[in-house]
């Protein structure tokens, strides 16, 4: 399909790009151009792990879970990457989610990564 | 000591749109829709399974688990059990008959990971989905995607897991099948059964309480398994890892996510407990392979991805 319309992606802080059609979310979009420039958890908008924040550019956003992203941070420009459909071309900064932290179950990972 | 609770019940999850919910548990993992309430919420059931439904999904703007109930044998038990989980220092609430269609009242209490349960006595039976209770053939025709035969199990990440482990096994008789343990002693993952099933309920300690990791339903085989999996491709669903095998209850399984980000497993075998087995012990320190058999490394997906 190549007279979609295409916008392209900026991951500020990770210095990466990608390109991102109107009717693909940014986070499927990432992941098809096999870069890591978001982290990639449930992509249904529930688990908060590709949150991220838009500094510029015009988007749509599907429902996305409250636990992670509040009112006020909609309004500050932060969404999940898995429900967000660009408008025009983005900057973007990832890696918003925070991990809950010292839990066993990281420890545990710990371990087995030696 | 077994206490007069039969088998998971029901389990209700939040999800962001309940049509599009639909289209994974219906279409794709094939459980039969049985009814929509006055509230919204959707009922679902694995045709096998005998009780009217057993998955509920309620729109909410945050994805995750409501609660689980566990049927038990009579309202006699229900009653004993009331008045136990009362007495253990529970927070319980009643929840009158009807509430959930088809369903009698419900003993709804809390636990220290912060999952809230339910129990209860009765509810509408309307048989396996497309058989005949006399001469059932082998399987219905008209079932779709996946074919999921029943609601087997959760997983529940949250803090204390000791604290709800105590909880179950004291006053609903659950017992202890499968555990890890970290080099100190301490459990940092719970299976508990209370039949012959390998798990009716599993906890992964976390810091986050009340946390879901995932819904399971049940398939006869591994070509099953297999099929799903490439349901899963052709359907372009989010795919977390599989198929594969765990160490933890030997299941052959494959993960994946609904549309509002909760997780469902699909599987088949798996191990089984009988009261008298000891409880099946991996180490901490072999988590990778506990969790996934063949590739013997975790990846971080499966534990912090949760809702
Ligand atoms: S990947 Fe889970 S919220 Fe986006
Ligand atoms: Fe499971």
């Amino acid at each position: 399909m190549p007279d979609r319309e295409t916008h392209l992606i900026r991951v500020v802080n990770r210095d990466q790009s990608f390109k991102c059609a109107e009717d693909q979310v940014l986070l499927v979009a990432m992941e098809r151009m096999s870069t890591d420039a978001i982290s990639v958890g449930c992509r249904g908008g529930g688990c908060g792990v590709c949150k991220i924040r838009i500094l510029q550019g015009d988007y749509e956003c599907k429902r996305m879970s409250k636990a992670h992203i509040s009112e006020e941070e909609m309004q500050q420009g932060f969404v999940l990457a898995c429900r967000v459909f660009p408008r025009t071309d983005l900057d973007i900064e990832s890696d918003h989610y925070q991990a809950p932290e010292s839990s066993y179950q990281i420890e545990a990972a710990r371990m087995v990564a030696g | 000591m077994r206490k007069g609770v039969m088998r998971p019940g029901h389990i209700q999850i939040r999800v962001l749109d309940v049509e599009e919910a639909l289209k994974h548990y219906r279409d794709l993992l094939g459980l039969i829709e049985v009814e929509r309430d006055s509230q919204g919420r959707a009922y679902l059931k694995g045709w096998t399974e005998v009780d009217k439904f057993s998955v509920v999904l309620r729109e909410a703007d945050a994805p995750g688990l409501d609660f689980v109930g566990y049927k038990v044998l009579d309202n006699q038990t229900l009653e004993k059990l009331h008045g136990e989980l009362v007495e253990y220092g529970c927070n319980v609430e009643e929840i009158p008959a009807g509430e959930l269609n088809g369903c009698g009242r419900r003993i709804r209490f809390d636990s220290p990971t912060g999952h809230m349960f339910e129990i209860f006595a009765e509810k509408e039976q309307t048989g396996k989905w497309g058989l005949s209770p006399v001469n059932p053939e082998a399987w219905p025709r008209g079932l779709t995607g996946m074919k999921a035969t029943r609601f087997d199990h959760c997983l529940l990440y949250g803090p204390n897991i000791a604290g709800t482990l105590d909880l179950f096994q004291k006053v609903l008789g659950f017992e202890l099948a499968e555990q890890v343990l970290d080099p100190e002693g301490t459990r940092i993952a719970q299976f508990l059964t209370v039949g012959m099933k390998a798990h009716d309920v599993a906890f992964i300690e976390c810091p986050d309480p009340g946390k879901l990791h995932h819904v399971s339903f049940f398939l006869d085989t591994w070509e099953d398994v297999l099929r799903a999996a490439d349901l899963i491709s052709m359907e372009d669903v989010s795919l977390d890892i599989g198929p594969t095998r765990h160490g933890l209850t030997h299941g052959k399984t494959i993960y994946f996510f609904d549309p509002s980000g909760n997780r469902s497993e699909v599987f088949c075998g798996g191990d089984y407990h009988y009261p008298d087995h000891e409880p099946v012990t991996w180490k901490a320190e072999d988590l990778g392979k506990a969790i996934f058999y063949h590739d013997r490394v975790l990846n971080d997906r499966f534990l912090t991805v949760l809702t």
